[in-house]
């Protein structure tokens, strides 16, 4: 008969965080990062059909790295609360803050008690009439957020993307500027060059409801140029 | 959110996950008689396209009970959809469609095609309307453009859709604007022509059907006229009706029946 052998809670939760972490370095790393008409989601994505960047409802975007199954299933479940909630209140009362406070919930609750942590990190990002409104989260695989002002980067060099990223940002740069620079910090980080990018943006200045617009190949071509 | 039994069969559709999350939120059928009624949308396809356009009064029995009610909406994009009959219902059925579409293109990642979209709002009548059909609660009409060309879709009472040629008309006001349309519909029509006619067609059954408003230049309330073709869907501005109606009721200051067919 084997003995169960007792495992202190600290290390329980170290060998989840670790577990986690290393799922989610494998992947390749995503920028989300304010620019003058909004906010813009880079992504470093071999794929042109499997996204990791998408629409969750008219203001807000989501972006996500680690396992294409466990962040699809959770882009899909802030999709329907998102649309459940526009449908029986208003368009208006679907925030960003509630569809984090949900995922920072689930992510939480399956990073302490279920058989494994999700291996993601998120961001939830929502654009404003104003620039200054405009907001940022990252929620990380045990379901922790984290407000982030200007930018956000995750994914398996997100510290090194961060830290290029951070020595010259400029929260007015137009969208070409946004995209290079966000381009250049995760080809910098990476060490690859010419990974095809994803890109989209939450536009403020779209006079449409939905604001969410994916970027065509050329179009990014176009503006890296 | 998503559990280990994370129930996935339904999930590009927001109508069955209204139904197993907020059932009470569906639109329901009413008896036909308890709530104002909005009457007569016509629809005509052009060279390039398709016209969708609806007058603004909403009647209970024998009283107008709102003149500006807006029945003719923008689906997604590409398509228009058209509801005559309680008024009540047939805002909730459109807003219900509109969403469902969205959901399904933000979930799949792609639009449905043409007749995804038109069957699928077959679906919601069947699902949640099918009383309220059969006492003509509500009538929709859908059209859009198919990536090759106008097209339009009407339903029965009991949810089955059809592809209609030319020009179609439900509510009260349709026999009298479907004879209109008869006569002056043809298919090398611009998006103007188009309008033009869906207008004309608005000003016989306003004619002819208490339930149906023709132009109110008093108010300066005008018919809904909306468009769909290559570029995407487009709600005519007031001002452009406006100037389309004054040349229709100018014109009919002659003949006031309005524009006659040749003989032969």
């Amino acid at each position: 008969m084997t003995m169960p052998f007792y495992v202190p809670p600290e290390q329980l939760m170290k060998d989840r965080a670790d577990f986690a972490r290393k799922g989610i370095a494998r992947g390749r790393s995503v920028v989300v990062l304010r620019y003058a008409d909004g906010v813009c989601f880079v992504a470093e994505n071999a794929s042109a059909t499997l996204h990791k960047v998408s629409e969750l409802y008219d203001r807000i975007g989501f972006a996500a790295v680690g396992r294409f199954n466990e962040f699809e299933s959770l882009r899909i479940a802030g999709i329907q609360q998102a649309d459940v909630r526009g449908f029986t209140y208003d368009r208006a009362d679907v925030t960003a803050r509630t569809l984090v406070n949900s995922y920072a919930q689930v992510m939480g609750a399956v990073f302490a008690s279920a058989d494994k942590p999700f291996e993601v990190e998120l961001v939830v990002a929502e654009v404003a009439g104003a620039a200054d409104d405009d907001r940022i989260y990252r929620i990380s695989y045990d379901g922790s957020v984290f407000d982030e002002r200007s930018f956000a980067a995750m994914g398996g060099k997100a510290d090194a993307v961060a830290a290029r990223l951070a020595s010259d940002f400029d929260p007015a740069a137009s969208l070409s500027d946004a995209v290079k620079r966000a381009a250049g910090a995760l080809a910098a980080a990476s060490g690859a060059d010419g990974v095809p990018l994803e890109v989209a943006v939450l536009d403020r200045t779209r006079r449409a409801r939905r604001t969410f617009v994916r970027l065509t190949g050329e179009r990014i071509a176009e503006l890296l140029s | 959110m998503p559990g280990p039994g994370w129930d996935w069969a339904g999930r590009s559709s927001f109508a069955d996950l209204l139904a197993r999350t907020a059932p009470e939120a569906l639109p329901r059928a009413v008896p036909s008689d308890v709530a104002p009624h909005g009457t007569t949308i016509v629809v005509a396809t052009y060279a390039g396209g398709v016209a969708m356009a609806g007058d603004r009064r909403a009647t209970w029995s024998s009283q107008i009970v709102q003149n500006d009610i807006e029945k003719v909406f923008i689906a997604d994009d590409f398509s228009l959809v058209g509801v005559a009959g309680t008024a009540g219902v047939a805002v909730e059925l459109v807003r219900l469609f509109q969403v469902e579409l969205e959901h399904y293109e933000k979930v799949e990642g792609v639009a449905l095609s043409f007749d995804g979209k038109a069957n699928r709002l077959g679906g919601l009548i069947r699902a949640n309307l099918e009383g309220a059909m059969r006492g003509l609660g509500v009538l929709p009409v859908y059209a859009g453009w198919d990536g090759a060309r106008g097209r339009i879709v009407s339903y029965d009472v009991v949810g089955g859709h059809y592809s209609e040629r030319d020009y179609y008309a439900v509510g009260s006001g349709a026999p009298f604007a479907r004879g209109s349309l008869k006569k002056l519909h043809r298919p090398d029509l611009d998006a103007a022509g188009a309008a033009t006619v869906l207008v004309q067609a608005l000003v016989d059954a306003a004619d002819d059907d208490s339930a149906t408003a023709g132009p109110d230049a008093v108010r300066g309330l005008y018919p809904i006229v909306c468009t769909a073709d290559s570029s995407g869907v487009r709600r005519w501005p007031d001002a452009e009706v406006e100037a389309l109606a004054s040349r229709v009721l100018e014109a009919r200051r002659g003949r006031p029946d309005g524009p006659g067919a040749p003989l032969l």
